[in-house]
C-alpha cells in the first residue's frame, strides 16, 4: 500500500480552485492528502464577474465551489489564513497564524495584486482598488458620501470600473497615461472609435495624462495633479493601473523570478525547485504573465497533469478577448497590431454608427493573424476559429468585416470547423467534445453545460456552442422546431406581429389565414392573449370564449376539485379595515376558506361555478375589482409601507404601487407579471426578486427588470437609477409592451432576458437609446391598453348571456356531487380520496 | 336509438363544451359548429384529475383526432373513441349526440349501457 504524499497549495483563487477541482476529478486523486492557504475570508470566486455584485449578485452567488466540496473531498482549507513562508530545505510551509505543514509538492496560485502607481497621496482617503470582494464594499461605502470618481487606468479593467462607478451614480472620469484607452490591444484608429463611444456614456475621458500628486481636493475630497500642471477634482481615486504578480514568498525562498516579477515556470508549469509548481496570474511562462483567467486555467490542468502522472505541457494560450464595456463591444484577437512579418492590413471604419474593424492578414493573404473590432464585435468566433484553427481565409478576406448588406453569408458556419477547433477556451473545450456529448444523448445549451463545462466561465462562447448544438442536432436528423404547434408553424414574436399588421381579430381569421387544422389548447390560449393585449376586447366575447383556458373562461382559478378560487385586487396591499370586513363578510357567507396569499391579497377558494357570479357580485358592491389571478397579466405589484410610516422609508413605495397596479391591472402578456416597490434599499417588498421592481433612494427610482421567483429563481437586473416618476413609467411601459410582443408562450421576462441576444444592454438600448425607434410605438401599445381597461368581473356580471355559463349544468339546477368538502382548523377543504370513500359509505348507510 | 332531449342549440358554446345531466349521468356536449356532425358526447368526469371538468376544455385537434384538452392536468381525450391520447389505458365514455329541429339530443340507452359495462369507473349516478 503506498502512502499518501501531501501536496499544499497556496491561494484558493480562481485558478488554485480550477487546480483542486481539476485534481479530485483526476483518477489518480487519492495519492495525495491536500491542504490549501487561502488568505481571503471566503473561499475562491469569481472574480472575471465581480463587477455582477453592483448589480445585486451576492458573495455566495459568485462563489466557485460547491457547498461541502472541501469536506466531501478531504480537502482541508485554512480559511483566512496567509502562507508565510516555505522552507524548502525542510519542505516545510508556514502560516502568518502560526500552522506548519511539512509538504511533498507545492503549488502556487497566489494571483496577483492590482499596481497602484507611487504618487505622493495614493493611500489617501477614498483611493481604492479593485479586486476583491472587500474591495467592492469599499467602493460601495466610498460611493455613499462622494460625487465623483476617477479610474487611474484605461484598459480592460480600468473601463470595467469605470463601469461601475458610472452604476453607482457618480460622475465618472478615466485617467490614462497612454495616448489611447486599451492601448494593449488596440490600434490607434480602434483607441478613438472606443473613446469617443465611452464620451458618449457620459465618461470623461483624459489621456496621456501623468498624475504627479494626488492632495487635499476643494470641492471633492481629493484632487489629482498632473505632470501638464492640470488638476481635478475627485472623491474617489480608483486604481486600475495594471496587475503585479504576487512573488514575494517564492523570490524570499529563492526561487527564480523575472526581472520585472512573476515566478519563472517551465512548459511542466514546474517552477526552478522540481518540488514547486507555479499556476495562474503568479506564474511568468516564456517571459510572460496572463492577465487572464483561460490560461490560469490551462497552467492548472497541465500541473494536474503532471502531478497524476499523466500528458500534458503549458505551451502558451490566446489572449484574444471580446467585452462588453459600459454597452459597447470590444474584442482583440491574435497579432492585432500587425508585428508580424509582412502582416497585411485590412480596416473598416464607419463613422455614423461608430464601428471600427480591423484584419491583420499573413503575408501570403491566406492565414488570419489578429483583428481589432469595435462598437460591434459579431464576428468574432467566426474570426477567432479562423485565427486559432489556421483556417484558409476566402479570397477576399475583408468580406469577413465588410457590413454584408446582401443575403450571402460570410459567417464561418460550425460544420466548418475542426474536431479540433476548442469552442470554449476557459474549460478547453473543443468542437469534437461537444460533439460527442450531443451524441450521448446530450441535447440542450443546458445539458452541454453540465456534461462538458462549456460556457460555464466567462460565457463568451455561448453563442457559438448553441450553433454547433443546432448545427449537430440537424445532422441527426433532429428538427429544430420552433413551432408553436401543430396548428402554427410561427412562434408567439411572429404570430403577435401577424395578428398586428394583418388586423386579426378573430381565431377563425387568423387560422384561416397562417394556420391549419382546428387549433389547440396551446395556439387557443396563446391566440386570445395576443388578441387580448393588442385589442383588449372582453375576453368572453363569443367569438373568444372557445379560446380561453377555464380559468380565464370562468374568470377564477379551477382547483384540483373543480371548484374555483376568488382572488379580488388588493392594490399595493394596502386595504381598510371595511373592505377586510367585507372580504370576512362574503367568505363567512359562501363558506370559503380562507388564506392570505404570497402576493399580499387574500384567497378565497371553494366556489361553485354558480356562486362565482353570487359572490362577484357582493365583492363589487363592496368595491373591489377583479386581481386577475386567472389570466396571463399582471399579478399584485407587492409594497414594503415606506416613507409613510417605517422610519428609513425614503418615498412613498405604497403610493406608487398603487398608481403602477392601477396603470398595468388587465394587462395581457405571454406568463403573468409580478412588480413590487420598496422604499428603501433594505428591500422589504423584496423588489429584485420580480419582473418589474422599484426600489426608492434619494435620487429618484431605481428600476430593476426581468426577476423571477418561483421554480428557477433570478436577481432582477438594475436597468436605471435615479429616475423621477415619468421617465419610470415610460420606462415600464415600453420594456412590458416588448416583452408582450416579442416573448415565447408562457416565457416569464426572467427567461426572455436570459435568452435575448444582447442581453441586459440590448435591452437597455432599445428602451433607453430608442435604438429601434420603437419608443412611442410601444407606449401606445401600452395606452391602449390602460385606456380601454375594464374590470371583467363587473361586465361579466352586468351580461346576462355571458353569465349563462356560470352553471354546473345547462339543463339542471342540480350541483356537481363530486365536491365534497371536510372541515380541517375550523375551514372546509376538499376531501381526500379515502376520506370520500368513507363518506361515500356513511351516505350509503 | 333511444333520444334523450336535452336543451336548445342556443344553449351550446361554439367551439366549446357545457355539462347537462342526462339521466343522472354528467354529459359533457362540444360543439363546432361548421363541423359534419356538430356535436360531440363524451362522460364528463375526467378521471386522471378525478373531477367533473371535462366540458371546461378546450377542443382542438391533434394528428387529426378531434379532441378536449382536460383543463386540470391538459390531457387530450379523443371526442369519438374516448381515448387518452397519453395514456391508452384510460378512457372515458362515449355518447350519441345530434341536433334534431334546433333541439340537442343524447342517446340515454348508449349512455347507460357504457355507464354499465364500463362498471361506472366512477361514483357518477346520483340525482
Ligand atoms: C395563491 C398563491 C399561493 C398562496 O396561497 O400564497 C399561488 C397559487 C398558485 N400559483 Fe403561485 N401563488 C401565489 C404566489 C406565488 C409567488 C409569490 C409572489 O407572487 O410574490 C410565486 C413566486 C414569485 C414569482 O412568480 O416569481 C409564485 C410562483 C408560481 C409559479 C412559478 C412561476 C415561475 O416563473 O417559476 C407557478 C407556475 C406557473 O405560473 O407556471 C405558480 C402557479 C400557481 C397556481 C396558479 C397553480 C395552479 O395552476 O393552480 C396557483 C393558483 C392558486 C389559485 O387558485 O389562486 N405560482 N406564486 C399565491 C397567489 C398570489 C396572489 O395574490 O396572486
Ligand atoms: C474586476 C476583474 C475583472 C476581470 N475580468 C476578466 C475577464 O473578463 N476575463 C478574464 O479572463 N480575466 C478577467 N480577470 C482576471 C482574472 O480574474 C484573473 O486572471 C484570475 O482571477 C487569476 O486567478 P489566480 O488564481 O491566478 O489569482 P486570484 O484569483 O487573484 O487568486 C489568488 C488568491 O491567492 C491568495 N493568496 C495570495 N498570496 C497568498 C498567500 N501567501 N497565502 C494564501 N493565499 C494567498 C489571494 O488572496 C487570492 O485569493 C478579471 C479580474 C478582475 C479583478
Ligand atoms: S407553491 Fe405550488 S402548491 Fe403552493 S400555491 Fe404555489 S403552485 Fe400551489
Ligand atoms: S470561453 Fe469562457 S466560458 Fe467558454
Amino acid at each position: 500500500m503506498s502512502i499518501k504524499q501531501t501536496l499544499v497549495v497556496i491561494g484558493n483563487g480562481m485558478v488554485g480552485q480550477h487546480f483542486l477541482a481539476s485534481l479530485v476529478a483526476s483518477p489518480a486523486q487519492d495519492q495525495y492528502d491536500i491542504v490549501t492557504f487561502c488568505e481571503e475570508p471566503r473561499p475562491a470566486y469569481d472574480r472575471v464577474h465581480l463587477s455582477a455584485f453592483f448589480s445585486g449578485t451576492t458573495a455566495k452567488e459568485l462563489s466557485l465551489v460547491e457547498d461541502g466540496f472541501f469536506e466531501q473531498n478531504g480537502i482541508t482549507i485554512h480559511l483566512g489564513d496567509k502562507a508565510a513562508t516555505i522552507d524548502r530545505a525542510a519542505k516545510i510551509v508556514t502560516s502568518a497564524k502560526g500552522v506548519t505543514i511539512r509538504y511533498d509538492k507545492l503549488v502556487l496560485a497566489t494571483g496577483s495584486y492590482p499596481f497602484v502607481p507611487p504618487v505622493e497621496g495614493h493611500d489617501r482617503a477614498q483611493c481604492l482598488v479593485y479586486r476583491t470582494i472587500e474591495d467592492l464594499e469599499a467602493m460601495t461605502a466610498a460611493a455613499k458620501t462622494g460625487r465623483v470618481g476617477t479610474v487611474v487606468g484605461g484598459g480592460l479593467l480600468g473601463l470595467e470600473a469605470a463601469k461601475a462607478l458610472k452604476d453607482l451614480g457618480l460622475e465618472t472620469h478615466i485617467v490614462e497615461f497612454a495616448p489611447r484607452l486599451m492601448a494593449v490591444q488596440l490600434d490607434e484608429a480602434g483607441g478613438a472609435m472606443l473613446r469617443r463611444k465611452i464620451e458618449d456614456l457620459g465618461v470623461i475621458v483624459h489621456t496621456g495624462k501623468n498624475t504627479s500628486l494626488i492632495t487635499d481636493g476643494e470641492t471633492c475630497v481629493n484632487k489629482m495633479c498632473f505632470a501638464d500642471g492640470e488638476e481635478l477634482e475627485t472623491d474617489m481615486v480608483l486604481f486600475s493601473a495594471g496587475i503585479r504578480p504576487r512573488d514575494d514568498i517564492a523570490r524570499a525562498c529563492g526561487l527564480e523570478v523575472g526581472q520585472r516579477g512573476g515566478i519563472v515556470i517551465d512548459n511542466d508549469c514546474k517552477t526552478s525547485d522540481p518540488d514547486i509548481y507555479a499556476i495562474g496570474e503568479c506564474a511568468l511562462w516564456n517571459g510572460m504573465i496572463y492577465g487572464l483567467v483561460a490560461p490560469g486555467y490551462a497552467m492548472a490542468r497541465t500541473a494536474v497533469a503532471n502531478l497524476t502522472g499523466q500528458e500534458g505541457s503549458f505551451t502558451g494560450a490566446d489572449m484574444s478577448t471580446k467585452l462588453k464595456l459600459m454597452g459597447v463591444d470590444v474584442a482583440s484577437i491574435g497579432d492585432a497590431h500587425a508585428r508580424s512579418q509582412g502582416a497585411m492590413v485590412y480596416s473598416y471604419q464607419n463613422g455614423a454608427d461608430e464601428i471600427y474593424k480591423r484584419l491583420v492578414v499573413s503575408a501570403d493573404g491566406k492565414k488570419l493573424l489578429g483583428a481589432v473590432l469595435v462598437g460591434e464585435a459579431s464576428g468574432y468566433s467566426t474570426l477567432l476559429q479562423y485565427c486559432l484553427n489556421g483556417i484558409e481565409l476566402p479570397e477576399n478576406p475583408d468580406a469577413l468585416i465588410l457590413p454584408h448588406r446582401s443575403d450571402e453569408s460570410v459567417g464561418l458556419g460550425p460544420d466548418a470547423l475542426p474536431a479540433s477547433a476548442v469552442i470554449c477556451s476557459c474549460y478547453n473545450v473543443s468542437k469534437g467534445n461537444i460533439c460527442s456529448a450531443i451524441e450521448t444523448g446530450c441535447t440542450t445549451v443546458d445539458g452541454l453545460k453540465k456534461e462538458t463545462q462549456a460556457s460555464t466561465g466567462c460565457g463568451g462562447c455561448s453563442a457559438l456552442l448553441k450553433s454547433v448544438l443546432n448545427s449537430e442536432l440537424a445532422k441527426q436528423g433532429y428538427e429544430v422546431n420552433t413551432d408553436l404547434c401543430e396548428h402554427f408553424a410561427y412562434t408567439r414574436q411572429e404570430l403577435h406581429a401577424l395578428v398586428r399588421v394583418g388586423q386579426i381579430k378573430t381565431f377563425d381569421d387568423l387560422l384561416a389565414k397562417h394556420g391549419k387544422g382546428l387549433g389547440c389548447e396551446i395556439c387557443k390560449p396563446v391566440a386570445g392573449n395576443i388578441f387580448a393585449s393588442q385589442w383588449n376586447e372582453h375576453i368572453l366575447e363569443k367569438s373568444h370564449t372557445g379560446l380561453q383556458d377555464t380559468n380565464d373562461t370562468f374568470l377564477a382559478n379551477m382547483q384540483k376539485d373543480g371548484t374555483y378560487s376568488v382572488v379580488p385586487r388588493i392594490t399595493g396591499g394596502e386595504i381598510s379595515p371595511d373592505m377586510l370586513i367585507a372580504l370576512g363578510q362574503v367568505g363567512k357567507k359562501y363558506k370559503l376558506y380562507t388564506k392570505i396569499t404570497g402576493g399580499q391579497r387574500v384567497d378565497l377558494f371553494g366556489a361553485t361555478l354558480e356562486q362565482l357570479p353570487l359572490i362577484w357580485k357582493e365583492l363589487i358592491d363592496a368595491g373591489f375589482e377583479s386581481g386577475h389571478a386567472y389570466g396571463k397579466s399582471l399579478r399584485t405589484v407587492k409594497s414594503c409601507v415606506g416613507s409613510s410610516w417605517c422610519r428609513y422609508g425614503v418615498d412613498d413605495s405604497v403610493g406608487l404601487a398603487i398608481e403602477l397596479e392601477n396603470r398595468y391591472k388587465g394587462l395581457r402578456s405571454p406568463h403573468k407579471i409580478k412588480f413590487a416597490v420598496s422604499g428603501c434599499t433594505r428591500e422589504c417588498a423584496e423588489a429584485q426578486s420580480k419582473d418589474i421592481g422599484i426600489i426608492a433612494t434619494e435620487n429618484g427610482w431605481n428600476l430593476y427588470v426581468c426577476g423571477n421567483g418561483g421554480m428557477k429563481p433570478r436577481h432582477a437586473d438594475l436597468f436605471a437609477t435615479g429616475l423621477d416618476k415619468a421617465t419610470l413609467i415610460k420606462y415600464i411601459d415600453r420594456v412590458l409592451s416588448f416583452y408582450v410582443r416579442t416573448a415565447d408562450r408562457l416565457q416569464r421576462t426572467s427567461v426572455w432576458m436570459e435568452n435575448m441576444e444582447g442581453g441586459l444592454d440590448y435591452l437597455k438600448s432599445v428602451i433607453i437609446d430608442d435604438k429601434l425607434g420603437l419608443g412611442e410605438q410601444l407606449e401606445q401599445q401600452m395606452q391602449h391598453v390602460i385606456d380601454t381597461y375594464h374590470c371583467e368581473w363587473k361586465t361579466t356580471i352586468e351580461d346576462a348571456s355571458k353569465l349563462k355559463r356560470f352553471h354546473h349544468f345547462i339543463n339542471s339546477d342540480a350541483t356537481d356531487d363530486n365536491v365534497v368538502f371536510v372541515e380541517e382548523r375550523g375551514q372546509i377543504r376538499p376531501a381526500r380520496d379515502d376520506e370520500r370513500k368513507q363518506f361515500n359509505l356513511v351516505e350509503v348507510a | 336509438m333511444q333520444w334523450t332531449d336535452v336543451c336548445s342549440v342556443s344553449d351550446l358554446q361554439e367551439n366549446s363544451g357545457v355539462c347537462a345531466l342526462v339521466n343522472g349521468v354528467q354529459v359533457a356536449i362540444f360543439y363546432l359548429p361548421t363541423d359534419e356532425q356538430g356535436v360531440y358526447a363524451i362522460n364528463n368526469y375526467d378521471p386522471i384529475g378525478k373531477a367533473n371538468v371535462l366540458s371546461r376544455g378546450i377542443i382542438g385537434d391533434i394528428k387529426g383526432h378531434k379532441v378536449v384538452a382536460s383543463p386540470l392536468y391538459k390531457e387530450h381525450f379523443d371526442l369519438q373513441t374516448g381515448a387518452c391520447l397519453e395514456d391508452d389505458t384510460v378512457t372515458v365514455p362515449v355518447y350519441a349526440c345530434q341536433i334534431e329541429n334546433g333541439r340537442v339530443q343524447v342517446d340515454t340507452h348508449l349512455v347507460a349501457l357504457i355507464e354499465n359495462s364500463t362498471n361506472a369507473q366512477q361514483q357518477g349516478v346520483s340525482a
